[in-house]
């Protein structure tokens, strides 16, 4: 095919064959619609950013995209010819290369073997020709600013230089279109930037890149053209440089940009004052940093009693709050993904903590849980300084946290619905270390009936039940540790309506009996009605807190949308 | 926002148990099934098969690999593998008759301990260093019976009347190396289905992640795991050598660990993880044992008798497949 190169940001209006069209895609799993009339293309030598909020349907586009799974409807074009992938490896020998968070080459062979992979050079005797192949694969290299030794094992150069390779490789097969899939997000800043310039070079070669990453800000570094996808369908898709921030979250969060503009821009005119420059555009919104009491204070360790009367929330008179911080955050740092975070959490308190994807929610409250590795900072519980980096130390001090991802990290499927709901108290159920089927059955009996857990037996497999009675085995579960915070990662997440109410009602009786709950939440509606207060995260950051009066859903979308310069947790 | 998040398994899960009753039904009782068919197979077609010398002797030869297959089905609970128990067997065999000097009993302890160290080997290379299990307990494998060769060298023979006692006599008609493995059997029935410790094993089985954030302590379970699994090799060596009054460290043992392997699978505890079936084990034991005599009795090759083992090998696993798959 002819490979043009012109200016990247003229490509997107002219007529061009698309390297890669999606056109009116739909794909269905088990009666759930992921894709719905979804339209997507990418245009030779353009650079096209990907962008959803979890469950939008991008890794499902990706899939249809990448061959991986079929479209129950619609058509793929492949330089503007109907195609259909058989397998992935068809799209792979049709110059479809992709490129994931995860490097999948071969770790112990060296650099120009995995450039090379699969389609070695050989000799005429019909022996992989290393000479040659070295030599091809440091050309290749060094086109593209990267500086290695292709002769060294994979396995010892850094994660960026190996997605580096990844990219190299995919200019070997001569591939027209490469798809990066989040391929920064494990990335040092110096890495992401010899990335991108490579990633430049490609598309300046004519190459059609599709790019995906949570890390917004680097889209208009690098993009050219932007498709958003919400709930399965294409929101909004144009050129990348007219977009603002505001404009691009407002469309992932589904929320009209007018409704989010006012509230953002007359509530915190005035309030906010005194918080800094925004790096972005749109100074307007920027207000919602810290406009609680709080922001003043930073976030000294007990935030004072004026801060009782502010934390009235629509679920609780609180009776039990009270001014002692019952779980205190102080600090907390975690390689690449955490920077100085603070928070309090007091008694009969939600605190609802808030983000984009990859801003560091869940990552925050499991290494307050101690199951996700601190560099630094320091968790305390009633007071007391918990160990760091320590689970059985959390649970000990009273800390329990519902994973976020069910499946993962919750159920044990294999066992029984009784065996789940104790399988962090065996300990009180046991004596030596033999079960008590007496001490498990009440125990098991109590909150089966309390949580309402519908079960044919409790000896029933947990993996036969329906995801908002796991969530509710899980819940159990940590009830039983008797906590006295418990940490919340998308409690409401994927499960029936019903089952959801009975959840949010859960949060906030538990909250009145007076344990200190952190809730994160995707939808705001749920996070604003649940919570205090709200702590606003950003690239693993402090960015607003949200108290009293300010938690609203307007505020906190503006917060979330947020040029902001990072409030950070002051120490 | 929607709850568009979903997950499509969420309502998939809530039909299956009954539809699939009968697949499930049949994996987990197919074993039994199996070993009831084939008794009564013999009972018609090989002379003298319920014999009370008969029973006896195919209870005596299937013990070692039963005990050895009740430690390798908790090591396989937890999603590992054991491939060192054969060498281990040879090991403590080779080593017991070095101490019987000091008395039976001594030695044989010591020759169970050879089994306790190979296993906090084998334990801490899989919980610690997070090596595979099937490459750590590869080195056991290789390691443990040039060490048994090394200590051993040449066939022993032993004498030692509290060893011939062992090996070869009964206490109320009922054999001495079986009574042995029914307790194995009993003790490890109990810690899988009553104890924490059990209940741990299927946990970190099951999903590892998720029991570690439940506080247990996978590392520990981990090593316990191997080490127990290494102890009862080391007594089926010691058993073995008793019964045939002989310690060859080059032949005893071997291929145990693709019979105790085959015993678990054929058993129902998936190689997946995260079940200890223990009953099934044992039955998968006796079924191996009577398939091997039964071709023998028929005078079928050894062969041919290998390839019969393999098919029903294969039955097995595609028989669970069958539980699995959506």
């Amino acid at each position: 095919m002819t490979t043009t190169s012109p200016p990247p940001s003229a490509t997107a209006e002219r007529p061009t064959t698309p390297a890669l069209q999606a056109d009116g895609v739909t794909k269905r799993f088990a009666g759930v619609t992921a894709l719905s009339d979804v339209s997507f293309s990418v245009q030779p030598g353009s650079i096209h950013a990907l962008v959803g909020e979890n469950g939008a349907g991008k890794s499902t586009l990706i899939k249809v995209l990448t061959g991986v799974h079929r479209p129950d409807e619609g058509r793929l074009l492949h330089q503007g010819v109907e195609t259909s992938f058989g397998r992935a490896a068809d799209a792979q020998d049709a110059g479809i290369s992709t490129v994931y968070q995860e490097v999948n080459l071969v770790p112990l062979l060296s650099v120009a073997r995995n450039v090379f992979l699969g389609r070695e050079p050989r000799t005429r005797l019909g022996l992989v020709d290393v000479r040659r192949m070295e030599r091809e694969a440091a050309e290749i290299t060094r086109d593209l600013g990267v500086d290695v030794d292709v002769t060294g094992d994979l396995g010892r150069l850094g994660l960026g230089i190996q997605q580096m390779i990844a990219l190299a490789r995919a200019v070997s097969v001569d591939a027209r279109v490469v798809i990066m899939d989040e391929p920064t997000s494990s990335l040092e800043r110096r890495e992401v930037d010899t990335l991108f310039t490579v990633a430049r070079r490609l598309r300046d070669q004519g190459v059609g890149i599709v790019f995906v990453s949570h890390r917004l800000d680097e889209l208009w570094q690098l993009c050219d053209a932007v498709t958003i996808l919400r709930d399965g369908r294409v929101v909004h898709t144009g050129e990348m440089a007219p977009l603002t921030r505001r404009e691009l979250i407002s469309h992932m969060l589904g929320r009209d940009i007018d409704d989010v503009a006012a509230h953002g821009a007359t509530g915190f005119g005035d309030a906010a004052a005194g918080v800094g420059s925004a790096p972005g555009a749109d100074a307007d919104a920027d207000a919602a940093a810290g406009a609680g009491p709080e922001s003043a204070g930073g976030a000294s360790p007990a935030p004072e009693g004026a801060l009782v009367g502010s934390g009235v929330g629509t679920t609780t008179a609180t009776p039990a709050l009270s001014a002692d911080p019952v779980l205190s955050v102080s600090g907390l740092d975690a390689r690449a993904a955490l920077h100085d975070v603070s928070f309090d959490v007091r008694q009969g308190e939600v605190l609802g903590l808030a983000g984009l994807l990859g801003s560091g929610r869940s990552e925050t409250v499991k290494a307050a849980y101690g199951a996700l590795a601190t560099t630094g900072g320091e968790v305390r519980v009633g007071g007391r300084p918990v160990r760091r980096n320590s689970i059985r130390a959390s649970l000990a001090a009273g800390v329990a946290l519902l994973s976020e991802d069910r499946k993962a990290e919750g159920i044990i499927p294999e066992l029984s619905v009784r065996d789940n709901i104790v399988l962090a108290v065996m300990d009180r159920v046991s004596t030596f270390g033999v079960i008590s089927d007496r001490k498990v059955d009440e125990l098991v009996d109590t909150f089966v009936r309390r949580l309402g857990i519908k079960v044919s037996s409790p000896r029933q497999l947990v993996s036969q039940l329906s995801g908002g009675n796991q969530q509710k085995v899980l819940i159990a579960r940590w009830l039983c540790t008797e906590p006295r915070v418990f940490l919340l990662d998308e409690p409401t997440r994927g499960i029936d309506v019903g089952a959801k109410r009975e959840v949010q009602g859960l949060i906030d009786e538990l909250a009145s009996r007076g344990l200190g709950v952190v809730l994160i939440s995707s939808e705001s509606d749920e996070l604003v009605e649940g919570s205090d207060r709200v702590v606003v995260l950003r690239d693993g950051r402090v960015s607003a807190r949200l108290e009293g009066d300010d938690v609203t859903s307007s505020r906190l979308l503006a917060a979330l949308v947020g040029d902001a310069a990072p409030e950070g947790g002051t120490s | 926002m929607s709850t568009q998040t979903t997950t499509p398994e969420a309502r998939v899960e809530t039909s299956r148990p009954r539809r699939r009753l009968d697949a499930a039904w049949v994996a987990r009782n197919g074993v039994y099934l199996a070993l009831v068919v084939l008794v009564l197979l013999n009972v018609v077609i090989t002379p003298y098969f319920v014999s009370a010398s008969n029973l006896r002797l195919q209870l005596i030869q299937a013990a070692p690999v039963i005990i050895v297959a009740l430690g390798m089905s908790l090591v396989i609970g937890t999603k590992g593998i054991d491939l060192g128990v054969g060498s281990v067997m040879a090991l403590s065999a080779a080593i017991m008759p070095l101490y019987i000097g000091y008395g039976t009993l001594p030695a044989i302890l010591i020759g169970v301990a050879a089994g306790l160290v190979t296993g906090f080997v084998s334990g801490t290379l899989v919980a610690k260093l997070g090596l595979q299990p099937i490459v750590a307990t590869l080195a056991i494998f290789v390691g443990g019976r040039g060490l048994a060769n090394v200590i051993g060298g040449q066939i022993k023979n032993l004498s030692d009347p509290g060893l011939v006692r062992l090996g070869s006599g009964s206490t109320l008609g009922v054999p001495n190396t079986v009574l042995v493995a029914a307790l194995v059997f009993a003790v490890v029935w109990f810690v899988v289905r009553r104890t924490t410790f059990g209940r741990g094993v299927e946990a970190i089985g099951g999903n590892p992640r998720a029991a570690e954030l439940a506080g247990l302590r996978r590392a520990r379970i981990l090593l316990i795991v191997y080490m127990v699994a290494g102890v009862l090799a080391a007594l089926a060596g010691v058993l073995a050598a008793a019964r045939s009054q002989a310690s060859d460290p080059r032949t005893l043992g071997l291929l145990m660990e693709l019979n105790a392997i085959a015993a678990v699978v054929i058993g129902g505890t998936p190689l997946t993880g995260g079940k200890v079936r223990v009953v099934g084990t044992v039955a998968g034991a006796l079924l191996m044992q009577l398939l091997v005599s039964t071709l023998v009795a028929q005078d079928v090759p050894d062969s041919v008798a290998q390839m019969i083992q393999a098919g029903v090998i294969v039955v097995a696993v595609w028989v669970q497949l069958g539980r699995k798959r959506p």
